[in-house]
């Protein structure tokens, strides 16, 4: 009603977002931005965007915040409680299935895209899941609004059987190519990098945008800075001090 | 007096005048137009923008309908280079595979563009036009890029300022007769600029990250010539309306303007990973 009168409600808050996946020899490198956009102003300048799912599974979200907390909190706790029931580690697919499932079921109105890494009993995974409920399964995957910049850098360089360090560099490079080249990713990169031994979380692997200074506060200026003209100097030594009565309750 | 309604909203109680009860008059309705927000303070009817408003058979380009995907384009040590691919798409369907979109002016400047075919054609005959008139002057002075640059910028703004685009992204690229490279670009609304690299549609996104990192001006011409490849390749890869043949034009110092007959780039399809990709996630693609 107010907006007919011209008020402008503030936007949901959204990932505009560069995150990235890859499959290397021995595992799942994920990468991701740190910039959280609310409209047009920077909400959140370092905020996580790859989201616990099990022990040995991850997932970069892009698209609308509150959904994405939700949903990955919610196939995270989903899943444990499968874990529990089945007595096994979670696989890949399994986490795949329940986000596509919830996803369809509403139909793209929960604005979730998700990059889906991990490393289960069959080894190394990476899915795209999109907000209507579709899926991709890919060597090499990106999604945000800096997905065609970082993709510009996988379609580049990747190569098969890629090491470790090599994979964490490509990644890198794409997250950084999102962020230098797109407005809606910024900050800092994170990297999540998943093996059979475990997983490395990278948080703030890169910084990008640091401040190159920082301000020194209270300032502290040397005495004789200000030149001093006049100088009048007061003798408190007969003012009389009164104590103040005290504030009684208003009950007029 | 129009008889007057007795039923009331009744919300506002007995007997009280409220909105249902406002009835246009005359005196309402035929009265003057008043100014309003939209609408000039002398009364006089507002400026008319729209052809089809004012009964006349003319229309503004709305959407295109042949269009050409983007252009790349870098600045290297002896010149610039200009890539593109030789597709004229009607909507998705890949109708005309050989259209050159690279347009030689003279031998110190070339244009080439995205966007509608049959406007790029319409601002190679104006170039062609003024071409010709540096040639019956005879006098040894070409147009400059930079001055075919501003040419078309002025087009491209003016047409713009008229509801009638060309609808075009271009890019303008050649040698100042000062020997530094120029390379800029002019959009369907007049928006110009010029750089060590420029890159319109989808390459914009896909090429110009590749360029930032690795163009600088004094480049080797292998170098150039493989950044473009590659930049080229990858927009191949993620534009769905682009085809693998392309053209490169070189304008250089010494050498003058040469535009290369269409070639094809190797293309990686057979990634490993690639092979089976639902291997563990059968049913999905």
């Amino acid at each position: 009603m107010l907006e007919g009168k011209g008020m402008t409600l503030p936007k949901a808050w959204k990932t505009g977002t560069t995150i990235a996946g890859l499959i290397y020899k021995d595992g799942v490198v994920l990468g991701a931005d740190t910039r959280s956009t609310s409209g047009s102003t920077v909400a959140d300048k370092n905020c996580s965007k790859i989201h616990y799912i099990t022990p040995n599974i991850y997932a970069c979200g892009a698209g609308t915040a509150a959904d994405l907390e939700h949903v990955t909190d919610m196939v995270s706790g989903q899943l444990a409680l499968h874990r529990y029931a089945t007595g096994r580690s979670a696989r890949v697919i399994t986490a795949m299935t329940m986000f596509k499932q919830h996803l369809f079921k509403y139909q793209g109105h929960v604005g979730a895209a998700l990059v889906l890494g991990g490393y289960d009993i069959n080894g190394p995974h990476l899915f795209t899941i999109y907000p209507h409920g579709s899926t991709d399964s890919l060597p090499f995957a990106t999604m945000g609004s800096g997905s065609l910049n970082a993709m510009a850098m996988f379609e580049a360089y990747y190569k098969d059987d890629m090491s470790r360090t090599e994979a964490m560099e490509l990644v890198a490079r794409g997250i950084r190519s999102g962020v230098m080249n797109d407005l809606g990713s910024g900050s800092n990169v994170d990297l999540c990098v998943i093996t059979k031994d475990g997983v490395e979380y990278l948080r703030n692997y890169e910084y990008l945008q640091a401040k190159t200074y920082t301000r020194q506060f209270p300032v502290k200026y040397p005495p004789g800075t200000a030149t001093v003209l006049k100088q009048r100097i007061l003798s408190l030594k007969d003012v009389e001090v009164t104590e103040g009565a005290p504030e009684e309750m208003d009950v007029s | 007096m129009l008889p007057r309604p007795t039923s009331h909203s009744k919300a506002l109680g007995p007997g009280v005048a409220g909105p249902e009860l406002a009835v246009a008059t005359s005196a309402v309705l035929d009265r003057p137009p008043q100014p309003g927000a939209h609408l000039p303070l002398t009364g006089a009817a507002p400026c008319a923008v729209d052809p089809t408003s004012l009964n006349d058979p003319r229309q503004h380009t709305k959407y295109p309908y042949v269009t050409g995907t983007s252009v790349l384009a870098v600045k290297y040590k002896d010149g610039v280079l200009i890539g593109c691919d030789t597709l004229g798409a009607y909507g998705s369907t890949k109708r005309y595979k050989s259209t050159q979109r690279l347009y030689r002016v003279n031998d110190k400047c070339v244009v080439a563009a995205g966007g509608e075919i049959s406007d790029f054609q319409h601002i190679s005959t104006l170039l062609d036009e003024l071409t010709t008139d540096d040639y019956r002057i005879d006098d040894g002075i070409q147009l400059t890029p930079q001055q075919v640059y501003s040419y078309l910028c002025r087009v491209m703004y003016n047409r713009r300022n008229k509801f009638d685009p060309l609808w075009n992204s271009l890019v303008v690229g050649g040698v100042q007769p000062d020997g530094s490279q120029f390379l800029g670009m002019v959009g369907m609304i007049g928006t110009h600029y010029t750089d060590s690299h420029v890159t319109t549609g989808f390459a914009n996104q896909l090429a110009r990250p590749l360029f930032r990192e690795r163009q600088s001006d004094n480049m080797s011409e292998e170098e150039a010539l493989n950044l473009l490849y590659d930049a080229m390749r990858v927009c191949y890869y993620r534009d769905k309306v682009s085809i693998n043949k392309f053209q490169v034009a070189k304008v250089s110092t010494a050498g003058g303007v040469s535009i290369s007959e269409p070639f094809a780039l190797d293309m990686r399809w057979d990634y490993k990973m690639f092979s089976n990709p639902t291997k563990w996630a059968v049913g999905a693609w």
